[in-house]
């Protein structure tokens, strides 16, 4: 039976607090707790280590808190052909423990403290999504429970498969208003033997970018932290011979680029009341970074910046980004979330929902936690 | 009832874009996968997403079920048409209408050749990675219906990872663009929905930067066996190669026979292992690959692209080389894991020597897709049965050891029935409640990918053995 409890003020979700806690150990226990919520008409909400739980809207309700933190096996590690296999619960740095001996790593730069169903829930990557992807390009088999119980899965745990619709994709950023995610299967890489950081600065950040875009030296990221006075490029090679490639990348750059560490920055979100998502070209950086005012980080190979914003200049800014980008706003204070409107504008808002009242007609998982009130 | 339809989009397309000749609607009676043949009752050729549009919305106004086709060139069905509907092709839609090399990215129409994306940016130092066997044929929007891979995806990914927005007709005839916006990743899950999610109109597709170098080696070992743990001992030593592809004896001969691309003698097995990236990378990584090929009896190391292009000619060209040592022969698409790739190997030998029904492997290693020809003499009676019999038990043996019932040519009208087998009940309804949210009538490529089609608005079911939810 899975620990139950009432809810206390510590499992509050954007000071929402549940009804009552669920914590199953099994995945047959988190369908048992899933049929219970559907047969009493009970909403759920799904958590992890919480390091993202602040992220998305304010559930309008939350009857059951449901913790993934004890769904925690590795189920398996099948290192022979580069696949794992393990529950939502298991924290991102116990898995890389689990895949170093074998000199193996899922490529997903999420904090090592979020769980693999919160990296998975909120789709999150970091630097080196520019040469692996994101989470939807890592994971290659979901099992989750629906919103009425079933337990079902879609994928499987071979790196190339085209059978049936590749939901996992589909419920990877969906917040956990899809299904609850109990387990999953990643493709996995080697563990490079050399890693080396390229780092420059200068006026014109984009030339240096584009510079290593075009190159044939296959950085791993090339990452940005600055603002529209001045910024710093960094690029990162891995590899059998990435210090060769990073020599090679500092003779490309010229200027002061230089071989360094990693900047302490480096796959960490700026600090701020606000944190927007933008997403754009990759050669829209100049515009970017000059929006004015605001702290900027981000993939720059990749065109996905994170923009640190005080309070009280996030609705304009919000409003003025949204007028050419897909602008989203990650966290924000409570009080100014129906101001901001966390998501902005869809040209699919109505497929989304369609989809939302296919998989959860009662509209019970994660109510509100997602775009347009899903 | 498609007399009336046909004048109806006549007056919407040029009228030379719709075809009701019977003559020429046979051109379109299959794909690539010509056992399974259907006269479709219309065929349209629209040249732009509001005729696609135009054409759904008269389907669904009739009920008239509807199949879109890029170049048919797919193996499992996936474009078949239906004689009582519409088969709207997309070869007219064939412009390249954006390059953004600064933002690697390229704008298409779905009717351009796959390989056409590459040859535009090839002067750039550019590719399209996916590069599926039919590259020189296939359809940018065919490849996004059946997330194809290709040779080089060990490395490089599939189509769903070099997509980058897909402008849509949705099955109830809206315009809609699927990227990486706010919202379900809906982009995700309709590359590789094999056309049941609605039609492509323009696809925005990542260009890949060439790389520096490229390193291919031809190996030849004696035993399949030997080959099979030369690539265990690649993976192993932490080497993700461009490419790792396998042909065992039979597959030699037939490429031999064919093409004359000189393989070793003798060989058992012959491996091809490509390395490509930065010149630092690949030369300590192609020293390790030699190193770790030495049970092999001759390697060969490519002095040029032309010589690559010879080592690659036998695999390539291995499918329809079959054609030279067996009248008639079946195309399988299976995947395992790739450590099982040895017992699953030994085990479609037997299945071979038993039923007396020859078996040539060809296989991208590196990633456990097999692809077995099954071989067999339609003059013979019964002979096609044995072979199906045999083609059948081999996706039995990808299930069993984890493995899936197609790695790249997709479900379509010829694995539905094997879905089953991978999948629960339960599993393909929670499939089919997608397909609900986008094609609720059901109109949309009907009978592909699923066994039994879910009637949309129905409860979904508790899984089987589990208790009812009134029981709490």
């Amino acid at each position: 039976m899975s620990a139950s409890r009432p809810g206390g003020p510590g499992d509050e979700v954007l000071g929402v607090r549940p009804v009552r806690v669920e914590r199953p150990e099994t995945v047959e226990e988190a369908a048992e707790a899933l049929r219970r919520a559907h047969a009493e008409g009970l909403t759920v909400v799904p958590r992890g280590n919480g390091t993202r739980l602040h992220w998305g809207g304010v559930p309008r309700s939350c009857d059951v808190l449901l913790d993934t933190r004890s769904l925690d096996r590795v189920v398996e590690h099948a290192a022979g052909d580069l696949v794992v296999t393990v529950e939502a619960g298991v924290p991102l740095a116990r898995l890389a423990e689990v895949l170093s001996p074998a000199g193996q790593q899922l490529a997903l730069d999420s904090p090592v403290e979020a769980t693999v169903g919160g990296a998975l829930a909120t789709a999150s990557a970091g630097p080196r999504r520019l040469l692996y992807g994101t989470p939807r390009d890592l994971l290659i088999g979901v099992t989750v429970v629906r919103a009425d119980g079933a337990i079902v899965k879609s994928g499987g745990k071979v790196v190339k498969n085209v059978a049936g619709y590749d939901l996992g994709k589909l419920y990877t950023g969906s917040f956990g208003t899809l299904g609850l995610i109990v387990r999953a299967s990643f493709r996995l890489h080697p563990v490079p033997a050399q890693h080396a950081y390229v780092t420059v600065s200068g006026r014109e950040p984009l030339k240096a970018v584009l510079a290593l875009l075009h190159s044939p030296l296959v950085p791993s990221a090339i990452e940005l932290d600055g603002d529209a006075s001045g910024s710093e490029v960094v690029a990162l090679f891995e590899g059998s011979a990435a210090q060769a490639r990073a020599a090679e990348a500092v003779r490309l750059l010229g200027g002061d680029a230089r071989v360094g560490e990693e900047p302490a920055w480096w796959g960490a979100y700026p600090e701020g009341e606000v944190l927007v998502e933008l997403r754009a070209k990759p050669s829209e950086l100049p515009d970017v970074l000059s929006v004015g005012g605001v702290r900027v980080r981000g993939s720059a190979g990749s065109g996905v910046w994170f923009l640190a914003v005080p309070a009280s200049e996030a609705a304009e800014l919000v409003v003025r980004l949204r007028a050419r980008w897909t602008a989203i706003v990650r966290h924000a204070p409570v009080a100014l979330h129906d101001e901001l409107d966390l998501w902005g504008p869809s040209s699919t808002l109505a497929l989304t929902r369609r989809v939302k009242d296919q998989f959860d007609p009662g509209h019970r998982l994660s109510p509100g936690r997602f775009i347009g009130g899903v | 009832m498609l007399q009336g339809l046909a004048e109806e989009l006549r007056r919407v397309l040029r009228p030379d874009s719709v075809i009701d000749d019977p003559v020429r609607l046979r051109t379109y009676e299959c794909d690539g996968l010509t056992v399974h043949r259907a006269r479709p009752g219309l065929v349209v050729l629209p040249e732009a997403a509001e005729e696609v549009a135009a054409v759904v919305r008269a389907c669904v106004a009739r009920g008239v079920p509807y199949v879109a086709r890029g170049s048919g060139t797919g193996l499992s069905g996936g474009a078949l048409p239906r004689t009582d509907g519409v088969l709207v092709v997309t070869s007219r839609m064939r412009r390249i209408l954006e390059i953004d090399l600064d933002d690697q990215r390229a704008v298409v129409e779905p009717g351009v050749i796959n390989l056409d994306v590459s040859k535009a940016v090839r002067p750039d130092g550019y590719h399209y990675a996916p590069d599926p066997s039919s590259q020189q044929i296939c359809s940018i929007g065919g490849n996004v219906a059946e997330n194809s891979g290709g040779a080089h995806c060990l490395k490089y990914g599939f189509t769903a990872n070099h997509v980058l927005a897909c402008e849509i007709v949705t099955p109830e005839g809206e315009i809609v663009t699927l990227d990486d916006g706010p919202g379900y990743d809906l982009l995700g899950a309709f590359v590789g929905a094999e056309g049941t999610l609605g039609i492509t109109t323009k696809v925005t597709v990542r260009l890949t930067r060439n790389p520096e170098v490229v390193q291919t080696l031809l190996a030849a070992f004696s035993s399949i066996e030997q080959a099979g743990e030369a690539v265990s001992a690649i993976i192993g030593a932490g080497i993700v190669p461009a490419a790792i592809e396998m042909m065992d004896a039979l597959a030699i001969e037939a490429a031999e026979a064919a093409v004359a691309c000189g393989y070793p003698e003798n060989a058992g097995a012959v491996l091809i292992v490509e390395l490509d990236g930065p010149e630092p990378e690949v030369a300590h990584q192609f020293a390790q690959v030699k190193a770790l090929c030495l049970d092999a009896f001759e390697q060969r190391v490519a002095r040029d692209d032309a010589d690559r292009a010879l080592i690659w000619k036998g695999r390539k060209s291995a499918f329809a080389a079959v054609g030279r040592i067996s009248p008639a022969y079946i195309v399988q698409d299976g995947v395992v894991p790739r450590t099982s790739l040895p017992r699953v190997l030994a085990s479609i030998d037997r299945l071979s020597r038993e039923s007396g029904v020859k078996v040539a492997n060809v296989f991208h290693a590196g990633d456990g897709n097999l692809h077995p020809l099954v071989l067999f003499d339609d003059a013979e009676e019964g002979a096609e049965e044995r072979a199906e019999g045999v083609s059948g038990a081999i996706l039995d043996l990808c299930i069993t050891h984890g493995g899936s019932i197609t790695g790249e040519h997709g479900v379509g009208v010829d694995k539905a029935r094997y879905m089953p087998r991978m999948f629960t009940d339960a599993d393909l309804d929670t499939m089919q409640l997608l397909r609900c949210a986008l094609d609720p009538a059901g109109l949309c490529n009907p009978g592909k990918v699923f066994p039994t089609p879910r009637l949309c608005g129905e409860i979904p079911r508790v899984r089987r053995g589990e208790p009812e939810g009134e029981l709490y």
